[in-house]
């Protein structure tokens, strides 16, 4: 599959999940290719980092559910989602990191619900606006009582997106680094599911690569496949490191519309090859 | 025969005295997971680990368990894996001492992290709640907060990210986890030992009064004028923290004087 293909298959308004974790193998690849389309009105699901930053950025997001927004290292908040939160442009499903592992493994079971202990007592319920219950358990305790948790309903997913080190053609991927984070959850979780790696590979080079442990989806998780080298960029993958210069880059742009302008000019408005052509041009500039 | 300089228990900073009450937050915690989230925390963790408590276990603040205690910063060797979704399922097992920071924490333990302002329209926006309500529903929560002031101390928070004393329903015992052992500041030791578990002053540190603290804090706290002193370290505490866990002095840069 393209990038191109990718974005054909998805449509507004649909409910996308993003892999990775705060600034840590984000398919920012597919969600740079999310921007440059006319695809809006997501509800997105992720451990947010600069992916929901550029969509918001782009105005694409209508709701987001996320258990924490991090760049993960100075200035820490993404001020995209910042300025969608602050604006109100988004309706915000903020939840305990712990539940949106729990609501994808309730949609990756087709289950309608899984309890909970996280988020009772705390402002998350008031934050899902009724949209979040409780639940009692039909065993009371040795002592009679009865524990009432949180009933955190599936994250069903009309789509998935990751971005994995390694994987072959037909949907085996791998993850090299030291976090698979959630990615196969957001698969199991998604009724379409699009890959993004840094190496397409035979299948036996893959599964000569990696430990056995390392093959996080197999095929009946996947449909569709891109190559896309430095596809992490600028958060890290497993074969490379962030690159904490251009993050900081973005982020200090967001903060006057004509050095945003000049971010989407120079990074967003061409081709994969265009942005990446760009930020080697970026990094030679930081060097001299 | 004087002790080197490094140990020399004249000189202890206002950092060293919150790092040794960092390290006290883990007293008798035995064989669990340490999770403090900021320098002086760590610092604690590592100096309780390599003191009275080596069951603890202590990460690299990614995915790796460390074998041995190394200085902020550095990895060493390592004894097991430890990746996010782990994480959760060390929290929902209880087995577990996290120390949090707070943008705001109000006399009941309840904390905020995640923005300030209305929910779906905040003023300023932060993190999001992270693991906060999971953290304080599941296991031990504990606060650092390294400029204690009456913004940090508030009457009330403005997002509950983690739950205060006064948010547990005695009715549902899917709250009988929940205990927050201790708030360390760079002023001084609480907990919430006070009437109704609101919070308590345990110890100040040297040179800070009671006048500072109430000053600092926008709501009374229990027994601040009985409060005594934070003890000092001993010289093997000042070695370990000065010359093997911080020896570039990290610590200081996080604690308000």
């Amino acid at each position: 599959m393209t990038l191109d293909d990718v974005i054909g298959e998805l449509r507004s308004g649909m409910t996308i999940g993003i892999g990775g974790w705060g600034s840590r193998r984000k398919p920012m690849v597919l969600v740079r290719a999310l921007v440059r389309s006319d695809i809006t009105d997501l509800t997105v699901v992720s451990y947010g980092g600069p992916d929901l930053g550029l969509l918001c950025s782009a105005g694409k997001v209508r709701k987001a559910y996320y258990g924490f927004v991090s760049l993960d290292s100075p200035p820490f908040y993404d001020p995209w989602f910042a300025h969608a939160r602050t604006t109100g442009a988004i309706v915000a499903r903020e939840m305990d990191e712990g539940m949106v592992k729990c609501g994808l493994e309730a949609a990756a079971a087709r289950l309608p619900f899984l309890p909970t202990r996280a988020g009772l007592g705390s402002d998350v319920l008031t934050f899902w606006e009724g949209e979040l219950k409780t639940i009692a358990s039909p065993y009371p305790a040795a002592d009679g009582r009865t524990e009432t948790l949180v009933a955190m309903p599936a994250l069903d997913l009309d789509a998935a997106l990751v971005h994995l080190d390694l994987g072959d053609r037909r949907g085996n991927a791998a993850y090299t680094g030291v976090d698979p984070y959630f990615d196969d959850l957001f698969c199991a979780a998604a009724q379409r599911r699009y890959v993004t790696v840094d190496r397409l590979v035979d299948t036996e080079e893959l599964v000569k690569t990696v430990p056995l442990q390392n093959l996080l989806l197999n095929r009946m998780m996947v449909d569709g496949v891109v190559e896309a080298p430095d596809g992490a960029h600028f958060t890290f993958a497993g074969e490379y490191g962030r690159d904490e210069a251009f993050q900081r880059h973005y982020a200090e742009s967001a903060k006057d519309p004509q050095a945003w302008q000049q971010f989407v000019d120079t990074y967003l408005s061409g081709t994969e090859d265009d942005y990446r052509a760009a930020v080697r041009a970026f990094a030679k500039e930081k060097q001299a | 025969m004087s002790a080197p300089a490094t140990t020399d228990t004249a000189t202890v900073t206002r950092a060293e005295y919150c790092a040794i009450a960092c390290a006290e937050i883990f007293t008798g915690a035995g064989e669990i997971m340490a999770s403090p989230m900021a320098t002086l925390p760590l610092i604690g963790a590592r100096l309780a680990r390599l003191t009275t408590e080596p069951d603890l276990l202590v990460t690299d603040g990614e995915a790796l368990l460390l074998d041995e205690t190394p200085a902020l910063g550095s990895v060493g060797s390592i004894e097991g894996w430890m990746p996010f979704r782990r994480v959760f399922d060390v929290v929902a097992s209880g087995r577990r001492h996290v120390v949090m920071g707070a943008n705001q924490l109000d006399r009941y333990g309840n904390q905020n992290l995640s923005a300030f302002g209305p929910l779906q329209q905040p003023k300023r926006q932060m993190f999001g709640v992270r693991g906060a309500p999971g953290n304080t529903i599941n296991h031990a929560t504990s606060y650092w907060v390294g400029k204690h002031t009456a913004r940090v101390f508030c009457d009330e928070v403005d997002v509950v990210c983690g739950i205060g004393y006064d948010k547990v329903d005695p009715g549902n015992p899917a709250f009988r986890y929940f205990a927050l052992p201790r708030v360390v500041t760079n002023l001084g030791v609480f907990d919430f030992e006070g009437p109704d578990h609101t919070m308590r002053a345990r110890t100040l540190h040297p040179g800070v009064t009671a006048a500072d603290v109430a000053e600092n804090t926008s709501f009374e706290i229990a027994e601040l004028e009985s409060a005594g002193v934070t003890r000092e370290p001993t010289e093997h505490e000042l070695h370990l923290i000065r010359d093997v866990l911080d020896p570039k002095n990290r610590r200081d840069r996080e604690v308000a004087l």
